[in-house]
Parts: C-alpha cells; sequence; structure tokens
C-alpha cells in the first residue's frame, strides 16, 4: 500500500512538472523544435539576452510587478490591520467584500477596469489615459486581497495580550503597531507580497485591457507572437521566468518554515512557564 | 524592527528609482516627439536573425522615437481602438478592416505631401476595393493563400482545393482555424464569391465543411509549421509568404494556387482618428515605403513587397519565386476580402461552431461529464457522512 502510495505521488509530479522539464530541455536543445534535439547548446539563452526587445519587455514586467507589489502589500497589511479590530459580523461581510476581486473572472475585471478608465479619460478630456499609471492600478487592484488574505491569519494567530502590554508599558498605539504587531505578523506580510508579486509579474488578461501603447508587459507581447513560428529563445526566455520564480517560491517557505519554528518554540516555552 | 525598517526602506528606494529612472532615461536620450506604433505581432523586422531593426533604424534617421505595441487579429485592434483610453499614430490592419475603419470614420487622411516613397508603390496596389480613392491607407505587405503538400506522399498533380477533400488522405490534412479563411475556401470549391452574404450560400459552405470534417486532422493556425516540417501532416492551406519558411526546413513541400480560385490579402499602413502626431506618423510611414527599408524588412517576414524597387535588397531566391509574386495571369483568378456585416459575420460564426462540432459525441460527453460529477459529489457526501458519524461515535 506504501509503495502504491509512492508510485502515485510520483505519477502526479510527473504530470505537474513534464511540461516544465520539456521546456527546460528544449531551451538548451539546438534543434528548432521541442521534439528534435540534436544536442546541447546556450545559443537561445545568448540569443535571448541579445534580444534589446525581449529584455525591455521583461524589465518592464519585473517594474510593475515590484512597484504593485510593494505599494498593495502596504495597502493591504493597513487594510487587514483595520478589518481584524472590526465587529466580527463586520469583519466577515468586509471579508467577503474583498475577496470577491480574487474570485472574479480576470475577464470581467480587466473589461470594467479598461471601461473606467476610458470614462476617466473622457471625463478628464485625454485619449491617451492608458498607460504605465493604469497597468499599475490594475495591478495594485488584483493583489490587494492576496495581501490581506495572508496577512489575516496571522493578525488573528498572534496574541492580543501582547499590544496590550505593550500598551501598558507606555506605547503609544502607533508605536505599539510598529513594535509589536508589525514584527507578528511578518510573514503573513512577506507571503502576501511575494504571492503579489508572482500574481503580477504573469498577469496577462487583466493587463491586456489596460496597458497603454508605451508601456507592454511581456505575457502580452508573447501572446500577440502569432505571424511567425515562436523563436526557440522564448523557451530559454520561459526557463528564466521559471527558476526565478522558483526561487522566489523557496524563498517564501523557508521564511514560512522559520516563522513556524519560531512559534513553536515560543509556545513550548511557554507551556514551560506553565508548568513551573 | 529597525531592520526591517532599513529593508524596507531601501525596497522602497530602489523601487522608486527603478520607476522614476527609467522613463526619464528614455525621454533623456531622445527628441521630444514619439508615435505609437500599434501593429500585429512579429510583423516588423527587429534585429533578430540578422536582419535590420526597424524602428531603431527609424529613430536614428529622423529622432523620433517609437513606441511599439502590437495585436494578435484584426478585430482585436478594432476593440482597443473602439474601447478607447489610448491613441496610436500608426495601424497596420489588413485590407476588410481597412475598409471597415474608413466606413465608420475612424481614419485620419494621410497627408501624401509627406510621404513621398508612395511614388515607389505598384499601381496594381493603388486604386484598391477597400480604399478607392487611395486616401486613407498605404500597402505595407501583400500575398496569397494557397494548398501546401507534400510531394513525398501526394503524388498526383495538384491544382484544386477538391485535395483537402480526398478520403485517401484522410487524417493528414489541416484546415484552418478561423471560420473566413475556412468558408473562403469551401466557397472556392462550389463557385460561390468568398464575399457572399447570402444565408444560403453560407450554409451550402458550411455543408461543405462538415463533409471534409472527418478527414482533418486538425484545425491550426501556426502549429501548421511544425506539423508541414515534420511531415505528421501531408496538406493544409496556408499563406505562400509563411511556405517560403517551411519550405526552407523541408524541401519536399510544394506549393499550388487552386484553379477555382484564392485568397489575396493586402495589409496597409493608416493613421487613425485622435492621433498625437499625425507628421511623424506620415513620416513612418514614408520611412517604411524607402523601397532599401520594405526589402530588407519584408525579406525578414517572407511576405511580399508591393514595392518592385524593394525586390533589389532581397534575397534574390525570394524575390523571383513565382510564389511569392505570381504572374499577372494567376492573379486573376484571386479574390480580397471584403467587410462583411454583423449578421454575416455572426452567421458564420454559428455555422463554424456547428462545423468543428460536427460528428463530436458532444451530447454524449455532456451526458458523461455531468455523470462524473454526480458520483464524484455522492462520493464526497457519503465520505463526509462517515467522518462525521465516527466523530459522534468518539
Amino acid at each position: 500500500m506504501k509503495k502504491l502510495h509512492r508510485i502515485f505521488t510520483v505519477i502526479i509530479f510527473l504530470f505537474l512538472y513534464i511540461p516544465m522539464i520539456l521546456l527546460c530541455i528544449g531551451s538548451f536543445s539546438s534543434g528548432s523544435d521541442l521534439a528534435h534535439i540534436h544536442g546541447l547548446t546556450l545559443h537561445q539563452y545568448k540569443e535571448f539576452f541579445a534580444d534589446g526587445v525581449l529584455i525591455r519587455l521583461l524589465l518592464n514586467s519585473l517594474i510593475v510587478a515590484v512597484v504593485s507589489s510593494v505599494i498593495a502589500t502596504i495597502i493591504g497589511t493597513f487594510a487587514a490591520v483595520g478589518i481584524h479590530s472590526m465587529k466580527p459580523r463586520l469583519r466577515s461581510l468586509v471579508m467577503t467584500a474583498t475577496n470577491i476581486p480574487m474570485t472574479n473572472p480576470d475577464i470581467v475585471t480587466g473589461v470594467s477596469l479598461a471601461l473606467l478608465f476610458a470614462f476617466v479619460g473622457r471625463l478628464i478630456h485625454t485619449n491617451q489615459v492608458l498607460g504605465f499609471a493604469t497597468l499599475l492600478l490594475a495591478h495594485i487592484t488584483f493583489n490587494l486581497p492576496y495581501v490581506i488574505l495572508s496577512v489575516m491569519p496571522k493578525l488573528s494567530q498572534m496574541d492580543p495580550n501582547l499590544e496590550e502590554a505593550a500598551l501598558d508599558l507606555g506605547c503609544t498605539p502607533v508605536q505599539a503597531f510598529f513594535k509589536v504587531v508589525l514584527h507578528e505578523i511578518m510573514p503573513g506580510i512577506l507571503s502576501g507580497a511575494l504571492m503579489a508579486f508572482t500574481m503580477s509579474l504573469d498577469d496577462f488578461v487583466i493587463s491586456y485591457f489596460v496597458y497603454g501603447p508605451e508601456f507592454v508587459t511581456l505575457p502580452i507581447e508573447i501572446y500577440n507572437y502569432t505571424k511567425k513560428p515562436l523563436p526557440s529563445k522564448i523557451y530559454a526566455l520561459f526557463t528564466v521566468l521559471f527558476v526565478f520564480i522558483l526561487l522566489v517560491m523557496i524563498i517564501m517557505n523557508i521564511v514560512q518554515a522559520k516563522d513556524e519554528k519560531n512559534s513553536a518554540r515560543r509556545q513550548s516555552l511557554k507551556r514551560r512557564k506553565e508548568l513551573n | 524592527m529597525k531592520k526591517f525598517f532599513k529593508a524596507a526602506a531601501v525596497f522602497l528606494l530602489a523601487a522608486v528609482m527603478i520607476v522614476s529612472a527609467v522613463p526619464r532615461a528614455e525621454k533623456a536620450s531622445a527628441a521630444p516627439i514619439t508615435i505609437n506604433v500599434y501593429n500585429w505581432g512579429q510583423y516588423i523586422a527587429d534585429g533578430s536573425e540578422g536582419s535590420i531593426d526597424v524602428n531603431k533604424a527609424f529613430t536614428e534617421a529622423t529622432g523620433i522615437v517609437v513606441n511599439y505595441s502590437t495585436y494578435d487579429t484584426n478585430e482585436s485592434l478594432y476593440t482597443k481602438l473602439k474601447t478607447g483610453g489610448s491613441s496610436y499614430d500608426v495601424i497596420i490592419p489588413s485590407d476588410y478592416m481597412v475598409a471597415r475603419l474608413i466606413k465608420e470614420d475612424m481614419l485620419e487622411k494621410i497627408d501624401f505631401n509627406n510621404v513621398p516613397n508612395y511614388q515607389y508603390i505598384d499601381d496594381s496596389f493603388k486604386n484598391t476595393d477597400y480604399d478607392p480613392t487611395n486616401e486613407y491607407s498605404v500597402p505595407y505587405t501583400w500575398g496569397n493563400v494557397g494548398l501546401i503538400y507534400n510531394s513525398k506522399y501526394v503524388t498526383e498533380e495538384v491544382d484544386s482545393w477538391d485535395l483537402l477533400w480526398n478520403e485517401k488522405y484522410a487524417d493528414k490534412i489541416l484546415m484552418f482555424d478561423n471560420p473566413r479563411d475556412a468558408f473562403a475556401i469551401a466557397e472556392f470549391r462550389l463557385g460561390i464569391d468568398p464575399n457572399t452574404e447570402d444565408p444560403e450560400d453560407l450554409r451550402r459552405a458550411a455543408e461543405e465543411l462538415k463533409k471534409q470534417h472527418p478527414l482533418v486532422q486538425q484545425y491550426v493556425m501556426d502549429q501548421i509549421f511544425d506539423a508541414m516540417e515534420y511531415e505528421e501532416a501531408w496538406i493544409a492551406p496556408y499563406y505562400a509568404g509563411d511556405y517560403l519558411l517551411m519550405v526552407e526546413e523541408n524541401e519536399n513541400l510544394e506549393f499550388c494556387f487552386p484553379k477555382e480560385g484564392f485568397n489575396t490579402f493586402i495589409d496597409a499602413i493608416c493613421i487613425p482618428k485622435g492621433c498625437q502626431n499625425k507628421a511623424a506618423a506620415e513620416a513612418y510611414i514614408n520611412f517604411l515605403c524607402d523601397p532599401e527599408i520594405s526589402g530588407q524588412n519584408l525579406d525578414y517576414l517572407g511576405y511580399s513587397t508591393p514595392i518592385s524597387e524593394a525586390k533589389q535588397y532581397m534575397d534574390p531566391e525570394t524575390a523571383e519565386s513565382p510564389i511569392a509574386y505570381p504572374d499577372t495571369a494567376t492573379l486573376a483568378n484571386s479574390t480580397s476580402f471584403v467587410f462583411l456585416s454583423a449578421e454575416t459575420n455572426q452567421l458564420m460564426d454559428d455555422l463554424w461552431l456547428s462545423v468543428k462540432t460536427d460528428g463530436a459525441p458532444s451530447t454524449l460527453l455532456y451526458v458523461i461529464i455531468i455523470a462524473v460529477v454526480v458520483v464524484a459529489a455522492a462520493v464526497v457526501l457519503l465520505l463526509l457522512k462517515k467522518k462525521k458519524r465516527k466523530y459522534r461515535r468518539k
């Protein structure tokens, strides 16, 4: 039975990762096609790094992802603290409201944001409203719920006495937040920020509707690659992206594991004190 | 905690610097004039494979900076223009879309005093159906649809679309995955005008396509390159320019212009209404029409140039190819698409759906899916109940 379990797990992982593995192999292959591998080469990586257009677009994607995730993390953390201190009924109501954009189909969010921006553009008499700003706003919008969702549990796990103790010991509420609460919920904030970053980096559907001509991101450009067969340097680009996201995910897991260790230690300390 | 603040501050500062540095750097290095060019993806030579980087060359020649972005179909271009919120200075739609944009008053008239290179455009590309008065558009590329087949497997003489309906080659035939091109082939075969709006004609064409359906291996667009090059399929209708790219990989591939007629298309450069800098846009159009630029650009793209002068800058093999540049007798047999009404498009889309799902066990499939879902739900419910009972016992 145990063997069966193991085989099953292996099969599942194979299914999950075969496409990625194929892509990685393809990025090192000297043939023009995934199905026909002749030898190994770094040529495609060279070509990709020499391609100013693709690098620029990748940079654009990274800029939007970094800036939007930072802003969304700041807003989202404060929102989560606010929501946390609400009365339970109101809290669940607000949580539902903030979760809707996350479950909403991307295309609906994208089209409605585009309509809103176009409407605002008409109000201020410009037909060039779409651009970096609208793209950034849209990304912050869809990143927010992820941040709130990962900060909220940290807030409810936190011992409420901690904040009260800080206040008792002479902290102002603001000081108490920055010195105690923020420290406690940091792992949640970090994982929220990383989540937002990855969501924003690979977003296509929403970006497609709100991007402007002077600032284009990578997924949009690749989607429009229809006139010629996919150049194989794209495989190199995808592999680089995949490895990058993998690294981000590993960091995220390390952070979470550390946090769990810490809280476990603290709990055992607490128990020991109680015993004493 | 302080550490966190420091880290956060550094991070924020870095972010702000990146954001503020990038656009500024762009502006500093460039003259104040920028134009927004909106073109098909991969539809301009961008410096890869040793080709010319057209946009860069334009900036070097004129100092005008190009914001270049792309779309995937004529229809998404139209949607983007209609939705508003962004303005473009240069767009490159296909013939029927140019006609539609003219009809809906979405294009600016081009001032040809600023486009002296227009003189190089061949006369056969002036006074076209889509822009009869030559006021709104300048041809960028053109090409024809024809029949590609692998002579290793298809040994008979090919001169007709009938090959796509030949049962001998069942499961080795590829077909266009877009209604307009697919219907046109069926209509050519039936002797119907491919621009027909008669619902009866469209239904007859759909019947013809349904007859073909069991023989078709796949309905595809650009996957056709791999399938034909690696001989997974033997017969496919596609663009002549793309055939020339494919034959470089597999020399067994042959091309023919079917005798019943075939589609010819022109993609033309236009200036949409609401453009910010018309003179700069016209300079860009003029640059694209420069024979040397056009020759080098289209040599990379593989499509045909409307400028005969440009051929001297192209690979001579392409420039003299009767497939890229068929003679006038062959071209007399070609038809270009005109814009169809919304109702006709709707009917065509509906019929196309029925063609593609024809013969598929659609109802059976739905029944099976629903059955699976119901069974799965029942199992889950049962398991949950069991668990609950267990807990209660405890």
